[in-house]
């Protein structure tokens, strides 16, 4: 892929509707002449009304590069431009039109000595998605662990994958955190992210690890700030906010 | 709605800035004019609810950036900028 040159706006076809949570799909998009990616980057997808009306929203690309077809997962937003289309009226056979992979900071690649922090909360866990299914593509044995905070149990994306992932060969460590409600037994952890889950999840100063944390703008800035309090160095940390709600 | 409900951040506008420059930037370092911090384009602070990006400095909240299209054509202000330093190798 190019990080040079033109972005251009191509069009791609669904091939694949994948329901993740009641508020929550995967599209699966063919994309001719697609140039690859790397974990963690996103899409422009734009939207064109019979009238000519367009609009436009970035969407973190969820497959691994080694997958070779572009995924992205889209939570739907009732009063949105976009998301209500990719949730609920899309099919497979739609053309979609799309331009990527953009961005170049939020990124990761597996072969790095240095063990990995992922901080996800809500749609915030789809770039960081990219980089468990890249490292579980290329049998990286980087430690990695994702710290992963959701309103309710129905609403963990990728929820049965991610248990298969930390079930498997060098198992990335997944901890997940329910604010808002939890099922009966639950003895995870059931509350915002704060300097004392901080303490018992995150890797210590001295592991000199790489985070990555990717939510909505308040839960992105407090998790940063508490890693930075903790003792980590603000350049190992990379952010990405995607403001109150993920804009639409 | 606040307004951080409305901040994002510089990936946000990766797209964007792609179209404008014609390369990656998320990754290109900015010298903020007001306060000299250094910050990766995907670190700054970005407000979409303008007519536009307002590109803000994460550490001192001076503008750095404001892109606005329209009508075919960019209006680029770079003036909270003092550098912008990006490999010349592509990544």
């Amino acid at each position: 892929m190019s990080s040079r040159g033109p972005l251009l706006w191509r069009i791609g076809e669904v091939t694949d509707l994948i329901p993740e949570t009641p508020r929550v799909s995967s599209l699966v998009i063919d994309v001719p002449d697609w140039t690859g990616h790397v974990a963690g980057q996103h899409i422009d997808v734009r939207l064109t009304a019979e009238d000519g009306y367009q609009a436009q929203r970035s969407y973190s690309i969820a497959s691994a590069p080694e997958d070779g077809r572009v995924s992205i997962t889209v939570e739907r937003l009732d009063d949105g431009e976009v998301s209500p289309y990719l949730v609920g009226e899309v099919r497979v056979g739609d053309k979609i039109e799309l331009r990527g992979p953009i961005g170049g900071y939020f990124v990761w690649r597996a072969g790095g000595p240095r063990p990995v922090l992922l901080i996800a909360g809500g749609s915030g866990v789809v770039p960081l998605m990219a980089m468990l299914r890249h490292r579980r593509a290329v049998a990286s044995s980087t430690p990695v662990k994702l710290l992963f905070s959701s309103r309710s149990y129905e609403d963990v994306i990728y929820r049965e994958e991610l248990d298969r992932l930390a079930g498997g060969e060098q198992p990335p460590d997944v901890v997940h955190t329910l604010t808002r409600s939890q099922p009966s037994g639950w003895r995870g952890y059931k509350r915002r992210i704060d300097a004392a889950m901080l303490e018992e999840v995150a890797w210590r100063k001295h592991e000199q690890p790489e985070a990555f944390i990717c939510g909505p703008t308040p839960m992105v800035e407090s998790a940063a700030n508490l890693l930075v309090a903790a003792g980590y160095d603000p350049t190992w940390i990379k952010t990405e906010r995607f403001g109150a709600s993920g804009g639409g | 709605m606040e307004q951080s409900d409305l901040k994002v951040d510089g990936n946000a506008i990766g797209g964007l800035l792609r179209e404008i420059f014609t390369m990656e930037v998320t990754t290109a370092e900015t010298t903020c004019a007001g306060c000299g911090k250094i910050h990766a384009v995907g670190r700054v602070d970005v407000y979409m609810n303008a007519p536009g990006a307002v590109v803000r400095c994460p550490a001192c909240g001076q503008v750095l950036m404001r892109i606005v299209q329209g009508r075919g054509r960019y209006w680029l202000d770079l003036t909270g900028i003092s550098c912008l330093e990006f490999s010349a190798e592509p990544t």
